[in-house]
């Protein structure tokens, strides 16, 4: 009797499923198409716009461009974020809530006014542009990510054992380095690796704050784009679908193994 | 290494005072412990016993108060600075160190280095019989192997003073007993300065030198064991400490008598309570013997009851009676006395000078959690 609705119920499973991924699907083969076209399917097959991408300096330039921010802003963020993960937690006022309220905004608030706003500060501080321009917007968007996986992983952590080290001798910010620090890693870790992919996939505050001097990869695919259609676009997208599912598949795994402890 | 007789710290407490906001934990507390001495702090929770052990150990600063350990005042010395061990009820290993190196924790913190401190280390899990599990992980122990170990951590580095919250609260019985006596022999074989937290009368009774006891931040008595059971001070000591039988009626004093009438029967003790209190009787099972109605019990204290409860211990069997005016006597008798089952009419018989007469208090009654 179970039967037929355990197969409709699969059946619609699936057609979700597909429907999730069927565009990250459909760029896989049009990064092999033998025209200068986007066309789908593809009409035959080459690996001209994989020779392109990493020959042409323009792309390369940018993929140099966004590895660079996003270094710079995962670490950045990862401090700032650990931190401030760390103060929240154990803040004793009800004040803290409010503050984590006010920590996670960034997410929450529309990407195209943050970059508004970013944008008309940028240009009076002459930072449009810049690395630290970049890397100052991409830490305010990363740093709740980081949060969020910190605190997640404090929430778990034992207090206890800091009095436990502080009675064996440690002071405190002994016992933060050799307890803490090391049981709540894998939340930093995981924080860190979402700060780098925040930043390397960012595209709309970096669309106003762009220059010709510098710009990331997701800038490059949209004005490749708009300019003509052509797959090396594709390219680029397959090589970053396989790199952040890799990136952020080795982030879940740390912490369901985490989980498992 | 020093002589056992020197190595134990002494503590004093003069007067100690905790408060948070409105709340008192700890109502001017004074407490000696002599070097050496296994102390225990006996009390129901929240009775100020764990805030007395945190102020030991640092954990809680004192709001007034004078702590002395080994004669020098500790007041506002952080608890990384006390030198002191501490054994919590959660064991509080770290997870993600092995046993050795928890064990090493305290001696790299004192830069002692190999192989000294490898030898310390192996001479602490040999003491709390863990030597053949350095290399496993905390989550791979059971309770009371993790809780040796967190005894080994709290003793590897000599401290002159070791302090223990409830160690054996989550361990099943049989284990507690049994860990009990290696505690007692840690003790013995280190000379050390014990100072144990216990709500567990029972486990009080078996370790201790001395116990304080606890009830509603303040110490109602120190003394051994046996002073506690036989000469309770007060009505919280008597009923906390051991099982008890308490009486209450009118009271008259004649002379050096004092007597109270329960349900028209006069019960008398041979002392004097100091005028003004409102004396309260207590006996202990054991001075309190049984006799079918009417029959037995010529020229003591004899008072009607029935049974309401027949417990066969094994050992001999432990009874409650139900008295005339509803209050509960809990007798012990042993395997070659009479019997009796539930619903029986008995006499609950005492000598006079069995009784211990005590000044009634409402702050007396306590719950176990």
């Amino acid at each position: 009797m179970k039967q037929p609705g355990r197969i409709l119920l699969g059946l619609y499973c699936l057609l979700v499923a597909v429907w999730l991924v069927a565009p990250t699907i459909v760029v896989v083969p049009m990064s092999f198409n033998d025209k200068k076209s986007l066309a789908f399917p593809p009409s035959g097959f080459s690996w001209q716009w994989y020779q392109n991408f990493f020959t042409n300096p323009e792309w390369s330039a940018s993929l140099i461009g966004s590895l660079k921010v996003a270094v710079v802003t995962a670490v950045f963020a990862t401090v700032i974020g650990t931190l401030a993960a760390f103060g929240l937690d154990r803040m004793k006022s009800r004040v803290s809530g409010v503050l984590r309220a006010l920590l996670i905004t960034p997410m929450v608030v529309p990407g195209v006014v943050l970059a508004v706003g970013i944008y008309a500060v940028y240009l009076d501080t002459r930072l449009v542009g810049t690395m630290t321009g970049f890397v100052l917007a991409h830490t305010m968007l990363a740093v709740p990510f980081v949060i969020i996986a910190v605190s997640a992983s404090l929430e778990v952590f034992d207090k206890r054992l800091e009095t436990a080290a502080a009675s064996l001798g440690a002071t405190r910010l002994t016992a933060f380095r050799t307890v803490t620090l090391p049981l709540i890693a894998p939340g930093i870790l995981s924080g860190l690796l979402f700060a780098f992919v925040t930043s390397f996939d960012e595209i709309i505050v970096a669309l106003f704050i762009t220059s010709p001097y510098l710009k990331t990869l997701p800038v490059q695919i949209f004005s490749s784009i708009t300019r003509d259609a052509d797959p090396t676009v594709a390219a680029v997208g397959t090589l970053l679908f396989i790199t952040t599912s890799l990136v952020i598949g080795a982030g879940l795994l740390i912490c369901s193994r985490q989980g498992r402890r | 290494m020093a002589s056992p007789s020197t190595r134990g710290a002494a503590i004093d407490l003069k007067s100690v005072s905790k408060h948070y906001g409105s709340f008192i934990a700890l109502d001017k507390v004074s407490l000696g412990i002599k070097p050496g001495e296994f102390m225990t702090l006996l009390g129901p929770s929240g009775s100020g016993k764990t805030t007395t052990l945190n102020v030991i150990a640092g954990f809680t600063e004192v709001s007034s108060g004078s702590l002395d350990v080994g004669g020098k005042s500790v007041i506002g010395v952080p608890a990384h600075k006390r030198n002191i061990g501490v054994v919590f009820q959660h064991y509080a290993l770290f997870p993600h160190m092995t046993v050795s190196r928890n064990v090493a924790y305290p001696l790299t913190l004192r830069g002692i280095a190999n192989p000294d401190r490898e030898a310390r280390v192996r001479k602490a899990l040999d003491m709390v019989k863990m030597a053949d599990f350095g290399h496993r992980f905390p989550s791979e122990l059971s309770g009371g192997q993790q809780q040796r170990v967190a005894l080994a951590r709290a003793i590897v580095f000599d401290p002159p003073l070791l302090l223990m919250d409830e160690p054996l609260g989550a361990l099943d019985k049989k284990l507690r007993e049994w860990l009990q006596l290696e505690i007692k022999r840690i003790h013995r074989e280190l000379g050390t300065t014990f100072v144990y937290v216990t709500h567990d009368q029972e486990e009080a009774l078996v370790l201790s030198d001395r116990i304080a006891v606890f009830n509603q931040g303040r110490i109602e008595q120190i003394g051994t064991g046996r002073q506690l059971y036989d000469e309770p001070e007060t009505l919280f000591v008597g009923k906390f400490v051991g099982d008890s039988t308490i009486l209450r009626g009118a009271a008259s004093t004649s002379g050096n008598e004092t007597a109270i009438d329960i349900e028209g029967r006069k019960v008398a003790a041979a002392k004097r309570l100091a005028d003004g209190a409102k004396p309260v009787m207590l006996l202990r099972p054991e001075k309190l013997s049984l006799a079918r109605r009417g029959k037995g019990g010529q020229g003591r204290n004899t008072l009607p009851g029935r049974i309401g409860e027949a417990i066969y211990l094994g050992s001999g069997s432990k009874y409650e009676v139900v008295l005339a005016d509803t209050s509960k006597a809990i007798v012990r008798s042993s395997l070659d006395a009479e019997t009796f089952a539930i619903g029986d009419e008995v006499d609950l018989v005492f000598a006079g000078s069995d009784v211990k007469l005590l000044a009634d208090d409402e702050n007396a009654d306590f719950t176990l959690t």
